[in-house]
């Protein structure tokens, strides 16, 4: 089951690495929304730093939509989605592992960024350290629950609009939290309570999404 | 209907008859409405695990990925099965496939048979008792084609089993072939129609 699970996981790292554009795609797209945001609402860094945590978080999920509509449509294409589902293993680690792959290869990479991001919202430092650690605990549930998305909207025409209308009412409870955290460390009350509250929804989108979207996947390919 | 080990069991039939769908319902990937699929006589949705293990099916599409080399296509394809290969295992089937020439090439580049070829190789590395393919000589070169019917021979000698389904006549002497007509016969001496429902 490991091997299954790593090499799902080594395969989709392998893919990523030949094909660059195709995931930077969405950490530009990332960068660039939120970078919109300063320019359009001026330079006041009170009113910067009272919207910071909603943009920095509606633009990682916006990106996340971006990354998700290839997750398994290119695998269903060339037959390799099928290939996977007949390993030995049940679908559901396949699902897992898909998900694992687009986090560290979308996930990880916007963690990086979004410090940055932060400083052009003249956040204070606490509050970067706690978007950092709302956007860890959350953009795995982007890629758990956007998984689901992908699973079901698969070999559909228009599935990209599809997805984005399926998913992003369930991004709302990651989004209030995360969003809620940062907001809530600028109001000096600390980010205790949003983090727990993001953490158990992260934990109920890892023991359920997976095996939604192994179902789906079974479904789509029969 | 019954497939023992040693035999090869050729499923032939006009195009839409539903050649693919019948391989599908016996790979597992599609459910049959009535009737099922039994593997050492049990159904393969109880002993699903065991059965993928010892089966490998290669559909019209190659899953093969276009971005890898052939080398790291087989070697996902066997670790996607749970096993270990090492690229001292899996070249010298790449090279019995006739692809010695494009082991570093991403697949990509290669042609729509050398990319059978990928696909094919990867069946035989992982070692499993049942091939289930359809039309896997799509594609391929007289040699290639001559290649396959040689895998066939020597797969279901060893004690292996095969289903597959080909429009191109195919050389399988002294193998144990039983054959499966779906829809009407086109042309084919040996014909038989029965709905088929089992494996074992």
């Amino acid at each position: 089951m490991w091997r299954f699970l790593l090499t799902v996981i080594r395969r989709d790292l392998l893919l990523a690495a030949r094909r660059k554009g195709d995931w930077l795609t969405s950490q530009f797209f990332f960068v660039m929304v939120v970078s919109m945001f300063p320019l359009g609402i001026g330079a006041d860094p009170e009113q910067l730093r009272r919207v910071a945590g909603g943009v920095l978080w509606v633009a990682a999920l916006l990106a996340s939509l971006l990354s998700l509509q290839r997750l398994y449509a290119d695998d269903h294409r060339d037959g390799s989605l099928e290939q996977m589902l007949l390993s030995p293993q049940p679908a559901l680690i396949l699902a897992l592992g898909k998900a694992i792959a687009h986090w560290l290869i979308f996930g990880l990479p916007l963690l990086v960024i979004a410090p940055l991001l932060g400083l052009q919202f003249a956040l204070p430092p606490d509050a970067i350290g706690t978007l950092v650690i709302a956007l860890a605990i959350g953009t795995p549930v982007l890629s758990l629950l956007g998984g689901v998305g992908a699973a079901l909207t698969l070999g559909l025409r228009g599935g990209g609009t599809l997805l984005t209308l399926l998913i992003l009412p369930l991004y709302v409870p990651a989004l209030i939290f995360g969003a809620g955290a940062v907001d809530g460390v600028l109001a000096g009350q600390g980010a205790e309570a949003q983090l727990s509250l993001l953490g158990a929804f992260m934990g109920l989108c890892l023991l359920l999404a997976p095996w939604v979207t192994g179902a789906a996947l079974r479904v789509s390919v029969d | 209907m019954d497939l023992q080990a040693g035999q090869l069991l050729l499923v032939q039939g006009g195009n839409g008859r539903g050649k693919t769908s019948f391989l599908r319902l016996l790979s597992g990937l599609s459910q049959p409405e009535a009737g099922e699929v039994r593997w050492n006589g049990e159904s393969i949705d109880r002993v699903r695990e065991t059965y993928q293990q010892s089966m490998v099916y290669l559909a019209h599409a190659n899953g093969v990925k276009d971005d890898l080399t052939p080398v790291e296509n087989v070697q996902i394809y066997a670790g996607l099965r749970g096993q270990k290969r090492v690229q001292a295992e899996i070249e010298p089937v790449l090279v019995r496939m006739g692809l010695a020439a494009c082991l570093d090439l991403p697949a990509r580049v290669l042609s729509f048979g050398q990319r059978r070829r990928v696909a094919l190789a990867g069946l035989l590395v992982s070692g499993a008792l049942l091939w289930i393919l359809d039309e896997p000589l799509t594609g391929l070169d007289v040699r290639g084609v001559a290649e396959v019917e040689t895998l066939l021979r020597e797969h279901v000698r060893a004690g292996g089993m095969v289903v597959m389904t080909t429009h191109q006549p195919l050389r399988l002497q002294g193998v144990d072939t039983v054959m499966l007509q779906i829809g009407p016969v086109m042309q084919v001496d040996g014909s038989v129609s029965a709905p088929a429902n089992e494996a074992a």
